[in-house]
């Protein structure tokens, strides 16, 4: 809808709370140093194409610097007792608390995505994250992975640049409170909210090389995982890359753990409440500009409800509002970068060459920076490439169905697993559908929904491994039971006798 | 649907006929009611959090805050009411800031049947501000029927240009719709002008508070809309919850389908605890996401209030002076 | 009594697969010769399987899993008890070839044997804990109802332990079908012979066509198809060799399996076996629902 007579005056988060220096150096062992080589890369802005900082870029020797740091602080960090840990783990979540503004506003600019979204979802959840792992640190023997769980050592982490601190804290909070070290590498183009953390990590006093951040390229992730002295891996991206790091740790006691891509089915029922459903399906696929693992990409929506779903959902696009990310009223930030635009705009050309009808409201997008207006593909089948590989950005395909079976199957029909989405008023049958739906987090009645308690992860080539919750600290910590963990626990003992 | 007809319109009763068969039985009333999508609560309040988080600021904000001002029901329902409150309630809604002769004046001056005549003569011609009258034995409607019909003619005969009725949230809550939609009938024919003229406007008042449920919420929207409310209205201001963003929220969504379905555009007005300037803004950003510029005049959305338009005011001269302004400086009766 | 069995020519076995409820041979119409452990002594011919007999035991398993995955955890924790039961049953038999196989005496054959029903006793009584046990509610921030349960992760290929012919087989087994998924399991290279006649176990014992499908022949050959076929949702490496496991980890990365390493030390099969060969086969699905009026 055209909305003339009351037009938002821009509303622009003020940028002065981010003191931003011209350049960045790698975090090892509590220190800021350049790359062993020198290397740096700039990092951009993505809803301008400024560029913000130019950063240190790790190579190998960075890495294996970084990992030398990690075990050395492992024997301390790790042998300190729990509830010391936990303390550490609390400060720090304090303190991203008290930054959460500052912190909001850098991972706006130098992600894309809209304030309202890292001030309202990301930084609670980072500091929530830390806040309740903290709390872990000391009852790990209660957390059903026997009476004397250890930590594995070392963990080498790569996450992606779609939620950049959020990430973070789901690979770091837990590895502390285990036990363990880190050496994490954030996404090229996402690495300073990074950075700031490694200064949070100095305010809170966390001694030095327990947490490292190597900034860099896919090299330094790939020299990470493969790297002899890391005990755990985890990584948060892609499905290809995902497999090519189960390849390159096979034959290791290398522990994994893998969050990868999805293709979510968000299915709606003639009986949903609708209008909370097209809010769902709205948030399920343009939260984030769509840049989400667990995104509702695939709309399966019941064939005699079919027109009154598409005509609410496409009326509500109309009031989406993208552009400045730092203004709060902007709903749908910049693509991160052109690279994602560019992978974005060639699968909806694709969409259209295979006959899906395209949609996307009257919206102006910016003149500089990476864009992409809000789209819904109708006409799309399970055959068409937009119904089958992950678009990762603010495009929705729309699939129909008849009976409950048919959902089910449509959904099922996926190499990935992550998520799903239920939209109905039945209780029984949102019971049955959780039941057969083959993804690690179902959404009934809600979408996109976190929460550091709740285990997110997926089913099939989705990955494997869960965080959040207690089942987010089995990925960090050596069980009796488990024969990985006898390996691990020998080393932890041996690193033990030399304090 | 040809076009869009406005419910207080001559077109509006031929366009609800066309729905005769939902009414026809209380069994058929049931069976549409029920069938009208479910509400989940905390996906509509999520919603309604989620707008508030609309930063409206300067030129948006002038505007929005004149907007809402024009759209206050200048309510006052007191059993100490007196002629000299109802006199300068009148003369507060004609001039809300005696320093800027460029505020907007309010769109009604709410009161009781008996202050009706006061009110009128008040306001005198011309004034542009209607007068609105609760009746049918607001706010509890524990009366018999002819009672509530007297009461309704009585304030239309005074020269009430609206009329606020409360339908009977016992007879809803028992599932007796068709004697809720027959009611509503029932006082929308007593809003008529005796000796012709134009009838008097009918705002339908729920009490969202006691109908408990966002379920009950949407199909007493429907109810009232098949029976000829003009306007729907969140709640009485006198139970523990009135007009929430949610609730509110819920009502402009059945405006909005109802217009869809039908043709005919339904007025909403929230009633109760908006007393701030930023509240107000908030019903505004609702407003303007789910129903656009039709429903941003007076003549569809109103605020049931009576502190609210001194906030506004105040927020008004701030945003022209550039400093905060104070109680003393807002004018209080 | 001695006398008459000295005279009577004893009848042999012909050893066969299982698969989908069904006792086939090879389709490739090979055998291989099992020996005992001790002198080379000729015990039977077992079925030298075939890429193409392991893809069939994949589509048999993959047609149970909807069944098996849905039936109540009490069901297959009655089933799996019937298993025991029918074990219990064949003792003598078992002990006797445990005692061929790895060269046992009968009495330590026969210890292995009982450890083994009581294995099937153990797991019988997991089917419908490990739920409560690693499942639960989560206490999210908001008003939502949030529950985590495990879930079967479908169809789990399993390399058998070559050091235990029988005990160490259903060490791996009884945790996949007591989680719910469907089981391909290779058996003991070398000492297959009570691993295939464990198939005649399962036949009888309720549980449905398909859930377990048992294969002979070479552990290296079984194993590549397994580890990169597309329908196989879990790898178990226990029984294959280090530099083999290597190999069958980086082919199932490809579809991402979810793999268990064999342990780098001999397991001992007689200690307490944990839940970790149980949660190894479990998804965590994790459920949200507001909570409203």
């Amino acid at each position: 809808m055209a909305n003339e007579k009351f037009a938002y005056a821009p509303a622009p988060e003020s940028r002065a709370v981010v003191d931003l220096a011209p350049s960045y150096g790698l975090f090892i062992d509590g220190e800021f140093a350049e790359a062993a080589d020198g290397t740096v890369f700039k990092t951009v802005s993505p809803s301008s194409e400024e560029v913000l900082a130019e950063v240190a870029r790790a190579g190998e020797a960075d890495v294996d610097r970084a990992v030398k740091a990690a075990r050395k602080a492992f024997q301390s960090w790790g042998a300190l007792p729990g509830a010391e840990r936990g303390k550490y783990l609390f400060r720090i979540a304090r303190i991203l608390q008290e930054r959460s503004r500052e912190l909001a506003v850098l991972e706006s600019l130098d992600n894309g995505k809209p304030i309202r979204e890292t001030r309202d979802v990301d930084l609670p959840l980072v500091a929530a994250h830390f806040f309740y792992y903290a709390g872990w640190a000391d009852k790990l023997s209660y957390a059903g992975y026997g009476p004397d769980p250890r930590p594995l050592g070392v963990a080498g982490q790569v996450i992606p640049w779609n939620f950049p601190l959020l990430m973070l804290a789901w690979k770091i909070a837990p590895a502390l409170a285990a036990g363990n070290t880190v050496v994490l590498k954030p996404a090229e183009t996402t690495p300073l909210s990074a950075l700031f953390f490694a200064d949070v990590c100095r305010q809170a006093g966390l001694p030095r090389g327990v947490v490292n951040i190597l900034t860099g390229y896919g090299d330094a992730g790939a020299a990470l995982v493969a790297h002899p002295d890391v005990d755990k891996v985890a990584f948060t991206g892609s499905t290809g890359v995902g497999r090519a790091i189960a390849r390159s740790v096979a034959g290791t006691r290398k522990k994994v753990t893998l969050e990868l891509g999805g293709k979510a089915a968000n299915i709606v029922f003639d009986d949903a409440p609708i209008d909370q459903a097209v809010e769902g399906i709205v948030n399920g696929i343009f939260f984030n500009q769509g840049h989400v693992c667990c995104a509702g990409s695939r709309l399966l929506v019941q064939e005699s409800v079919q027109e009154e779903v598409l005509d609410a959902l496409k009326r509500r696009m109309s009031t989406l509002r993208v552009g400045d990310p730092l203004d709060k009223n902007t709903d749908i930030g910049a693509i991160n970068s052109a690279e994602q635009l560019a992978r974005i705009t060639s699968l909806a050309e694709a969409g259209e060459a295979e006959g899906a009808e395209r949609w996307a409201p009257a919206c102006e997008l910016p003149s500089s920076g990476y864009w992409f207006a809000p789209t819904l593909f109708t006409g799309v089948t399970q055959a068409h490439r937009i119904a089958r590989e992950e678009i990762f950005g603010p495009v929705l395909s729309v699939l129909t169905f008849r009976t409950p079976a048919e959902a089910v199957e449509k959904a099922n029909n996926t190499p990935y697993g992550l998520s799903a989405g239920i939209w109905t008023e039945k209780g029984s049958r949102i019971l049955s559908m959780a039941n057969k739906l083959r993804a690690g987090v179902v959404w009934a009645n809600t979408f996109n929904k976190f929460d550091p308690t709740s285990p997110f992860g997926g089913y099939k080539e989705s990955g494997y491994g869960r965080e959040g919750g207690r089942h987010g600290l089995e990925g960090y910590l050596a069980g009796a039971a488990d024969p990985t963990s006898e390996h691990a626990s020998e080393k932890e003992s041996a690193t033990n006798e030399g304090v | 649907m040809s076009s869009v007809v406005p419910a207080y319109g001559p077109d509006a009763p031929g366009r609800l006929a066309g729905l005769a068969d939902v009414t026809a039985s209380d069994a058929a009333l049931r069976r549409f009611l029920h069938g009208l999508p479910g509400v989940d609560a905390v996906g509509l309040e999520a919603r309604a959090a989620g707008l508030g988080t609309r930063s409206i600021k300067t030129t948006a904000k002038a505007y929005a805050i004149d907007l809402a001002i024009s759209m206050i029901d200048l309510t006052t329902l007191e059993g100490s009411d007196t002629h000299g409150k109802v006199r300068a309630l009148c003369a507060k809604g004609r001039r809300p800031d005696p320093t800027d002769p460029g505020t907007p004046h309010v769109a009604a001056i709410c009161v009781y049947p008996d202050m009706v005549a006061v009110a009128r003569e008040a306001l005198g011609d011309g004034s542009g501000i209607s007068v609105a009258s609760v009746a049918t034995a607001f706010p509890a409607g524990r009366v018999a029927l002819p009672v509530k019909l007297a009461d309704t003619a009585d304030a239309v005969a005074a020269g009430a240009d609206e009329i606020d009725m409360v339908i009977d949230r016992g007879a809803f809550l028992s599932g007796r719709y068709m004697e809720v939609f027959e009611e509503i009938r029932a006082v929308k024919q007593a809003c008529a002008r005796p000796g012709g003229g134009s009838a008097a406007h009918l705002k339908v008042i729920f009490e969202n508070g006691e109908l408990s449920t966002y379920d009950n919420i949407r199909r007493c929207s429907w109810l009232a809309m098949l029976a000829g409310a003009d306007f729907i209205k969140t709640s009485t201001g006198k139970v523990a919850v009135n007009a929430t963003p949610a609730n509110t929220l819920l009502m402009l969504e059945a405006v909005r389908d109802f217009r869809d379905a039908v043709g005919v555009q339904v007025g909403v007005k929230p009633a109760g605890g908006i007393r701030t300037s930023k509240d107000a803004i908030k019903y505004l950003v609702m407003v303007n996401e789910t129903l656009g510029d039709d429903w941003l005049s007076p003549d569809w959305f109103r605020f049931g209030a009576s502190s609210l338009l001194n906030d506004l005011l105040m927020q008004r001269q701030k945003l022209s002076t550039g400093r905060y302004s104070g109680p003393d400086y807002v004018t209080v009766d | 009594m001695k006398v008459s069995e000295q005279s009577r020519l004893a009848v042999f076995k012909t050893y066969k697969l299982y698969v989908g409820g069904k006792f086939p041979r090879s389709e490739s119409g090979r055998v291989y010769e099992v020996t005992d452990s001790k002198g080379g002594h000729w015990l039977a011919n077992a079925p030298l399987s075939s890429r193409k007999d392991a893809r069939d035991a994949v589509v048999a398993a993959r047609k149970a899993v909807p069944g098996w995955s849905g039936a109540t955890a009490y069901n297959r924790g009655q089933v799996l008890y019937r298993v025991a039961e029918m074990l219990e049953g064949r003792r003598e038999q078992f002990t006797r070839e445990v005692a061929d196989a790895e060269g046992l005496s009968k009495s330590k054959a026969a210890a292995v044997v009982d450890a083994a029903v009581d294995r099937w006793v153990w797991y019988a009584g997991w089917t419908d804990k490990i739920a409560q046990v690693v499942g639960g509610a989560n206490p999210v921030a908001g008003p939502f109802f949030n529950l985590s349960t495990p879930e079967p992760t479908g169809v789990v290929a399993v390399l058998a332990p070559q050091d235990s012919s029988l005990l160490g087989l259903v060490s791996v087994l009884a945790p996949v079908i007591a989680t719910g998924n469907a089981a391909v399991v290779v058996a003991a290279e070398r000492a297959p012979l009570p691993a295939l006649s464990f198939g005649e176990v399962l036949a009888t014992s309720d549980v449905p066509a398909g859930v377990v499908n048992i294969l002979s022949g070479r552990t290296a050959e079984l194993s590549a198809p397994l580890a990169s076929h597309q329908d196989v949702n879990a790898l178990d490496l226990t029984g294959a060799p280090a530099e083999l496991a290597a190999e069958l980890e980086a082919s199932a990365a490809d579809t991402l399996k979810r793999v268990r390493r064999p342990s780098p030390a001999a397991e001992d099969w007689t200690r307490d076996p944990g839940t970790s060969r149980l949660t190894a086969w479990l998804e965590t699905k994790t459920v949200w629902h507001p909570i409203g009026v």
